[in-house]
Parts: C-alpha cells; sequence; structure tokens
C-alpha cells in the first residue's frame, strides 16, 4: 500500500516535468513555424538548410545562443541587471498551471488507486490565479529596463508596462462575463459548462476584447512597440546578450502559448470535441482520452497560428492609438458586455 | 484547502531550475573576450552623455495610478460574478447592485475622460 499523499506528489511532479518540457519544446516549434510560416507568407523559402526542412534549426539557434559571449555592459545595475531575464521566465512557465488541456484517467499502482487528472493544479482560484501570476512578468520587463541604463531598454520597459497594465483591466472585465456564465473560478467547471455549447456562442464580444487584450498583454504584433525596432532599437533587451537575451524571447512564446490554451479554454470548450462526434465514434475510454488531449491542442495550435497570421496581416499601431484603444473603445466596452450578459443570463 | 497548492509549489519550483539552469549554464560555457568598448552603453557607437535615467513624462505615472483605481474595481466584481446566477433566482437585486455600482464608476470614468486623462499626446 503506498501513501497517497505521497502519490499525489509523484502525479504532480511527472505532470509539472511533462508540462514544463512541452512547453519548452512547443517554444522552440514556434520559433520555427514563426520563421518558416512568415516565409510563406512573403513567398520566400525561410530556414530549410539544417536538418530535414529544417526542423533542427531553433536547435542549432539555441546552441549559437549558448556559446555567445555573455556581456555584462559596466554602467548597469548588476542584481538587477541578471534578475530581470529570471523574474519574467519563471511566471511564463508557471501560468500554465491551472489550464485543464485532456479529461481524466486512473490506473492501479501496486493495489492502490491513482485518479490523475489532465491540470496540474485544479485551483478553487482558477483564472484569478492566472491574472495574478501573468501580470508578475511586468516586474521583468521595468527591472530589466531600469537596470541596462540604456535610453531605449529604458523606455522600451516603460512602454510595454503601460501597455500590459492597460490592457489587464479590458481582460479581467471579459473574464468576470465568463465567469458569471458559469458561476465559478475553477477552470474544470468552466469547461464542463461549456460541453454543449462554447462560450463563444454566448460571449462573442467577450472573446473578442479577450483576444485583443492577449494580444496586447503578450506584446506581438501589432502591439509590439516595446521593441519597435525602428524607433527603440530593442526595447528592454537591448543590452542584453547571450541566453539571457533568449530568456526574453522563450519567456513570450511561452506566454504565447498560455494564452491560446486560454482562448481556447475559456471560448472554445477546452478539450472537448464539438457537435457530438466523441460520442458518434464510440470509442474505449483510453482512446477518448487521447481524442480529449488532441482536440485541445489542435484548438491551441490554432490560435498560435493566428497569432503569426496577425502579425503579417496588420500594421503595427502608434504609441497613442494603442492606449486610446485600451482606455476608450475597449475598457467602456468591456463594461457594456459584463451589463448585457448580466441581463442575458437574467432573461434566458 | 491548501494542499491544492502543492503542484503550485512544484511547478515554481521546476520553472525556477529551469530559468536558474540556463542562465547559469550561459555563464559557464559561454567565451569571454574582454575588450573595453564592448561594455559601453549601446548607442550606436556615440558616446553617451549622461544616464539613462532621466525624468520621464507623467503620462506613465497617470496610467499606473488609473491602473490602480479600475483595477481594484474589477476585483470587486469578481465575487459578484460568481454569486450572480444564485442569487438572481431571489429577482433583480444583484444585477442593479451592480448597476449602481458601475454608475459610480462610470462617473469616475467619464471625468477623467473629459480632464484628458486618456490623451496621449
Amino acid at each position: 500500500m503506498v501513501n497517497s499523499a505521497t502519490v499525489e506528489l509523484v502525479v504532480s511532479a511527472v505532470k509539472v516535468f511533462i508540462v514544463v518540457n512541452v512547453i519548452l519544446l512547443m517554444v522552440m516549434v514556434m520559433i520555427l513555424a514563426e520563421r518558416r510560416i512568415s516565409a510563406f507568407i512573403q513567398d520566400r523559402y525561410g530556414p530549410n538548410r539544417v536538418g530535414p526542412f529544417g526542423i533542427l534549426q531553433p536547435i542549432a539557434d539555441g546552441i549559437k545562443f549558448l556559446f555567445k559571449e555573455d556581456v555584462i555592459p559596466y554602467h548597469v545595475d548588476r542584481f538587477l541587471y541578471l534578475l530581470a531575464p529570471a523574474v519574467i521566465l519563471v511566471p511564463s512557465l508557471m501560468t500554465f498551471a491551472i489550464v485543464p488541456f485532456g479529461s481524466s484517467f486512473s490506473f492501479y499502482w501496486g493495489d492502490t488507486p491513482v485518479h490523475v487528472r489532465l491540470q496540474i493544479a485544479d485551483l478553487n482560484i482558477g483564472i484569478l490565479y492566472f491574472v495574478g501570476i501573468a501580470s508578475l512578468a511586468v516586474y521583468g520587463l521595468v527591472i530589466g529596463g531600469y537596470a541596462s541604463n540604456n535610453k531605449y531598454s529604458m523606455f522600451g520597459g516603460l512602454r510595454s508596462s503601460a501597455q500590459m497594465i492597460s490592457y489587464e483591466i479590458p481582460m479581467g472585465l471579459a473574464i468576470v462575463s465568463v465567469v458569471m456564465l458559469t458561476g465559478s473560478l475553477r477552470l474544470s467547471d468552466i469547461v464542463a459548462d461549456q460541453q454543449h455549447m462554447w462560450n463563444v456562442v454566448r460571449q462573442p464580444l467577450g472573446f473578442l476584447i479577450f483576444l485583443v487584450a492577449a494580444f496586447a498583454e503578450t506584446n506581438r504584433l501589432p502591439f509590439d512597440l516595446p521593441e519597435a525596432e525602428q524607433e527603440l532599437v530593442g526595447g528592454y533587451h537591448t543590452e542584453y546578450s547571450s541566453m539571457k537575451f533568449s530568456a526574453f524571447f522563450i519567456a513570450e512564446y511561452a506566454n504565447m502559448i498560455t494564452s491560446s490554451a486560454l482562448i481556447t479554454t475559456l471560448f472554445f470548450g477546452g478539450y472537448h470535441v464539438p457537435f457530438g462526434i466523441l460520442e458518434a465514434l464510440n470509442l474505449p475510454v483510453a482512446w477518448e482520452v487521447v481524442v480529449h488531449v488532441l482536440s485541445f491542442s489542435i484548438k491551441t495550435a490554432f490560435f498560435l497560428f493566428v497569432y503569426l497570421w496577425v502579425r503579417w496581416t496588420l500594421p503595427r499601431f502608434r504609441y497613442d492609438q494603442l492606449m486610446n484603444l485600451g482606455w476608450k473603445s475597449l475598457l467602456p466596452l468591456s463594461l457594456v458586455n459584463v451589463v448585457l450578459t448580466g441581463i442575458g443570463i437574467a432573461i434566458f | 484547502m491548501l494542499v491544492e497548492y502543492i503542484p503550485i509549489l512544484v511547478i515554481l519550483a521546476m520553472a525556477l531550475i529551469v530559468a536558474a539552469g540556463i542562465l547559469v549554464l550561459t555563464h559557464i560555457v559561454n567565451p569571454r573576450i574582454r575588450n573595453p568598448i564592448k561594455l559601453t552603453t549601446y548607442e550606436s557607437g556615440i558616446e553617451p552623455q549622461m544616464e539613462a535615467r532621466l525624468r520621464y513624462p507623467i503620462r506613465f505615472y497617470v496610467v499606473a495610478m488609473m491602473f490602480i483605481l479600475f483595477d481594484v474595481e474589477v476585483i470587486f466584481m469578481y465575487p459578484w460574478a460568481v454569486v450572480y446566477k444564485q442569487f438572481l433566482s431571489q429577482g433583480w437585486f444583484i444585477f442593479w447592485e451592480m448597476i449602481i455600482f458601475l454608475a459610480i464608476l462610470f462617473a469616475g470614468y467619464i471625468y477623467l475622460y473629459r480632464r484628458g486623462g486618456f490623451q496621449w499626446e
């Protein structure tokens, strides 16, 4: 007989190990996909020399980063300068903890039944954990910009922090309207609630607000003002080199993966398969879990593709347009959405 | 209840290991070719005149203040949103309650709008 607390700990350690490694692997896939899809959209080849179809390119890039000289300029605040990449990387890997990426299954370990839920932590505050941890990344940007003691870094850090906090409010309000529908902050409840109808049908406006805010939160085009190359060189990571420089990018891609996963979970039914296809297939229980994980992965991959698609479709915003959109349009719009959701729930 | 948070500690530990790992590893294996010019501020080859930490536009400060104001309001709405459906069976009171709250919030918003609080020049 194995102690149940030990089982819990081992199961969660295995889940964490797999999830963090899958995220890091997906970051590498995304780096390649971004370059290949950009190339495809611009009608050129993109990296195709390293390995078949260039699939080993991100590994080559990673090794190159690792063996580059790590320059620490003498005018920086050394402690904060070294701290910033870690501050930005840790929350980006932690936010995925609450996302349910599949249903659950059970097996026997010796004679102890083990129930594995495909979600690292099913917290009762669920989505609030995401909002809280994701906003910690702002500290990384500000610390990195300030510690570099370079005007480009300074302004990149200031701009991105102002941008991120501005779009956090519409994002929070879009989440509020989803929570009103479900009556729970727990993400497993939110997913279970969407078994028959996805939230995007009931919350089209909320979905649009969340999508725009997610683009702004991850500092992706068309909102990549912090690193607008033409005016700010590289933004907050101008003075960084070697693996510290790449840490900022790993964090950015990890954030993209988590926000795509959250869009899927909050608005597109999470791991559920639409139109009752799964019931029609009549699969054994073990295969159902696989199909759930697959369904979740395909939806998330689609939103990751949307990130790249938008990048080459829309031009970059000007900074005043960005702040105007956040404060003058999205904020009132999301408040209206909350009121409309309230009326809708009361009537139906 | 607190047991739920054990996996969070596990993923925190894992994230710290990954972050520390890649930052320490590069320190160990990277080559060091000393050159004083390399250690100067990036400024396209022009010598920097002064520190970068100068005065910056007050707008950033105002945005941070507005964020704190509005974000606290949003946090107030979360508990309301969780219980909204349950309390709706007892009539529209919970709805009008939030409408009054939002009306007060919106009055502040309009004041800020009129004073040019959101105007970014």
